[in-house]
């Protein structure tokens, strides 16, 4: 039985997962969309040993011995997606989530790389932490897993982590996600740093002293529920410094989760100026917002929070044009308890793996807002802003494929996740479009129970 | 009328208009020698406060106490909550002893609204966090009206510091609802953006408030305050102070209590014949009264000699007769 390596491309080395088997799968008569690769129309794919080995018109591959043979019929092959922002919650928070689980949930919902957050307990901050867990991932992972570290010690904002050494144990990028650098001399040191060690700078951009506690927008909603707000510009102010720094330093920097229309206009002009800036939307921010939070519902909680519906607007504008390259899920696993809590008192974050793509397809796509190669392009486009996986269907690529019914009608529940945990936003919905099966780097990283897939003998 | 009370917004034109008669006829009954009246005789109320209160529980229980219903008085200190019991549990665990209502205070937002979920028995808000305090707002209708007559048309100025304030928020909403024009008035850092939204106009001075029939000023909340949001009481004070100068002789004036005397109101206002501020504290057991008994007794079709509502029998003779 062979063992499939990682795709051979320089980022090889960073990304983990547990040894699979190669897998030899013919896919059959599926609608093949890659707009990367200018693809839209039905073939056959057949994976040889984990690799892309031939597209073809409909029913002209042969399956070889040993193939798995899937009916593609009424069923789409995209690339996989990527997401390249992932709370894992390990170490310290395995009762929530797991490498195991978490990368479970991911190739359930289609995806074959993640990129996990460093805000754990330990905070990913040093050689050693970093290292054990990408050996526990080489064990546990289900599909190709990177690891971020974070940019100052313990995400306290003061001193910069040893970033050259996190870069050479395989840190993919650097990120005090969950937390902002508050001080502009810090981050311009790391910006400085990044010449030496690499590694773009994701950014969780927040202003502490204007988001003072905050728990929701604050707009019209928060005014009436008397909960603190946290404006808009908390995020926007950063986001300018952040550009503006980055284009002084000549630095690479990620903005996560864009939450505000300021701050998509500031990412348009900054790119128009050659920043080096990139920036991902959650499937929360462009399908929700704050008049959600008028439930109570500590499901409807997150940080940065929902906004409001024009901010909802720029987004999906954003995501159009470009501004915002990518989606990302910003998985955040919390415990039942704690989400049973007051809505000041409970935590922020949502999961959002098993659900990102189909949310949005039902929201976006079916309405006709935008159409569903805009939504394949920007989920599998995360890994581009950190040098890593960037999945397509063409002859010879690693095989990252996920299959989807369209069609398939599901109730998003209180249980039955992958994940460790159910805060999921979309919970109580009814979505269109299922994930089938996900292949990731070659091998098959999920299948759902009822799918069945026929051997050649 | 829903099973809860925990905002304004629950409650239309109608059933305000009722709590505030049936307010009226226990009224009547308060000013007899014997307060008393058997309608929830043998029913259990727990009142949870999660938060420091005088008036209000103090007005609940005497409520309480007045409709003869068996009470429990858990506060935070003192009981499992301090031991890290969540609230899902407390509330759980006190259900067990099948009560027909929890009254509920928290310092958080949407609290009562959780209990609510958690329990089969009615839930009254009595003030989450800086969301809503709906029995206030129904004591503060009830108490201008006395003196007023009619609510309609009313234009009332809501003075101080909104953004701390469930009292302005149940205020606004209910004193729209019955037709009087709300502004809402103080520092810019204490007005939240969007309050607009609850049906009120804003102002930050009190140039205009010769326009007001009624002022109603807030207490200012250090205790909820996070940062400088004013400079100073002294300028606070000399901006929006209410004091003799300010308000006019036809002019009345509220405050939901405790005051801060000299920061939010002069001596002489609170003093005056004009202040509504003792009559409010006294129409809180009346209102909450008809509270109680419109969401326990009431929502059965009887009325207070109807006699249909559970423990009630049709033969007391202290039941208060309709005003």
């Amino acid at each position: 039985m062979n063992v499939s390596a990682v795709p051979q491309a320089p980022e090889a080395g960073r990304l983990d997962r547990a040894p699979v088997p190669d897998a030899t799968v013919l896919i059959r008569g599926a609608q093949l969309l890659d707009p990367r690769a200018g693809l839209d129309g039905p073939g056959d794919i057949l994976v040889r040993d984990g690799t892309i080995a031939e597209i073809g018109a409909p029913g002209s591959l042969e399956a070889p011995v040993g193939a798995e043979v899937v009916e593609g019929e009424r069923l789409h092959a995209f690339p996989a997606f990527v997401d390249p922002h992932v709370h894992l919650r390990t170490p310290g928070r395995e009762d929530e989530e797991d490498i195991d689980t978490g990368t479970r949930s991911a190739a359930a919902g289609g995806f074959c790389a993640i990129l996990a957050m460093p805000n754990t307990d330990p905070v990913v901050d040093s050689a050693p932490v970093l290292r054990s867990l990408r050996e526990r991932a080489r064990a546990e992972a289900r599909i190709p897993t990177g690891f971020t570290a974070a940019v100052t010690v313990g995400q306290k904002g003061e001193r910069l982590t040893e970033m050259a050494e996190l870069a050479d144990v395989g840190a993919v990028a650097f990120t005090d996600d969950g937390l902002p650098i508050r001080s502009a001399g810090v981050m311009r040191q790391a910006l400085r740093y990044q010449r030496l060690c690499g590694g773009v700078i994701a950014l969780h951009e927040e202003d502490p002293t204007l988001s003072a506690g905050g728990v929701m927008h604050e707009g019209e909603v928060s005014a009436v529920l008397g909960l603190a707000g946290v404006p808009s510009v908390s995020e926007s102010t950063m986001v300018a410094r952040d550009c503006e720094l980055a284009d002084f330093e000549d630095a690479r920097i990620h903005i996560q989760h864009v939450s505000a229309r300021e701050t998509v206009e500031i990412l348009e002009q900054a790119k128009a100026a050659g920043v080096q800036v990139t920036a991902e939307a959650s499937p929360h921010h462009l399908l929700l917002t704050d008049d959600k939070v008028r439930s109570l519902d500590t499901h409807f909680k997150m940080n940065p929070p929902l906004r409001s519906e024009d901010d909802r607007q720029a987004l999906i504008a954003g995501l159009r044009a470009g501004v915002l390259d990518c989606i990302a899920t910003d998985h955040a696993p919390h415990s039942r308890e704690e989400k049973e809590e007051p809505f000041e008192l409970a935590p922020m974050g949502v999961t959002g793996l098993e659900t990102a793509f189909a949310a949005i397809h039902t929201d976006l796509v079916l309405p006709g807002v935008i159409d569903l190669a805009l939504l394949v392009e920007r989920m599998t486009a995360g890994g581009a802003p950190f040098g890593i996986v960037v999945p397509t269907l063409v002859k010879d690529a690693p095989a990252n494929i996920c299959l989807v019914d369209l069609s398939s009608e599901w109730d998003v529940g209180d249980s039955g996740y992958e994940s460790r945990s159910a805060n999921c936003a979309f919970g109580g919905r009814k979505l269109t479009g299922r994930v089938r099966m996900t292949i990731a780097a070659g091998a098959v990283a999920f299948r759902e129970r009822s799918f069945a897939i026929e051997a050649v003998r | 009328m829903k099973r809860h009370l925990l905002s304004i917004d629950d409650l239309g034109r109608s059933d305000i208009e009722r709590i505030l008669r049936r307010a009226e006829s226990f009224a009547e009954v308060s000013g007899r020698e014997i307060k008393k009246v058997p309608t929830l005789r043998g029913r259990t109320i727990i009142n949870l406060f999660y938060e420091a209160s005088t008036r209000t529980s103090s007005s609940f229980e005497l409520a309480e106490k007045r409709l003869s219903a068996d009470l429990v008085n858990v506060k935070a200190s003192g009981s499992s909550v301090e031991k890290g019991e969540s609230l899902k549990d407390t509330v759980q665990t006190l259900s067990a002893y099948d009560p027909a209502a929890f009254v509920f205070r928290s310092p958080n937002v949407g609290a009562a609204a959780l209990v609510a979920r958690w329990t089969s028995a009615s839930v009254i808000n009595a003030g989450d966090g800086k969301h809503e305090h709906p029995t206030q707002a129904l004591l503060d209708l009830y108490t201008l009206r006395r003196r007023t007559g009619t609510l309609e048309g009313l234009k009332v100025w809501i003075v101080g510091d909104v953004m701390h304030s469930r009292v302005a928020r149940s205020g606004i909403l209910a004193f729209a609802r019955m037709g009087c024009k709300v502004t809402v008035c103080g520092p810019p850092t204490l007005i939240p953006r969007g309050i607009e939204a609850l049906g009120c106009d804003v102002a930050y001075s009190l140039d205009d408030l010769g326009e007001a029939d009624v002022v109603y000023a807030l207490r200012m909340q250090h205790e909820r305050m996070t940062g400088a949001q004013i400079p100073s009481l002294r300028e606070y004070a000399a901006r929006y102070q209410i004091d003799g100068r300010r308000l006019g002789p036809g002019q009345l004036l509220m405050h939901p209590g405790p005051v801060n005397r000299g920061v939010e109101l002069a001596a002489e206002v609170i003093d005056s014949p004009q202040a509504l501020i003792a009559e409010q504290v006294e129409s809180g057991v009346v209102v909450r009264m008809a509270v109680l008994y419109e969401l326990l007794a009431g929502g059965q079709g009887a009325g207070p000699n109807g006699g249909q509502a559970r423990g009630i029998s049709t033969s007391e003779t202290t039941e208060p007769q309709p005003a």
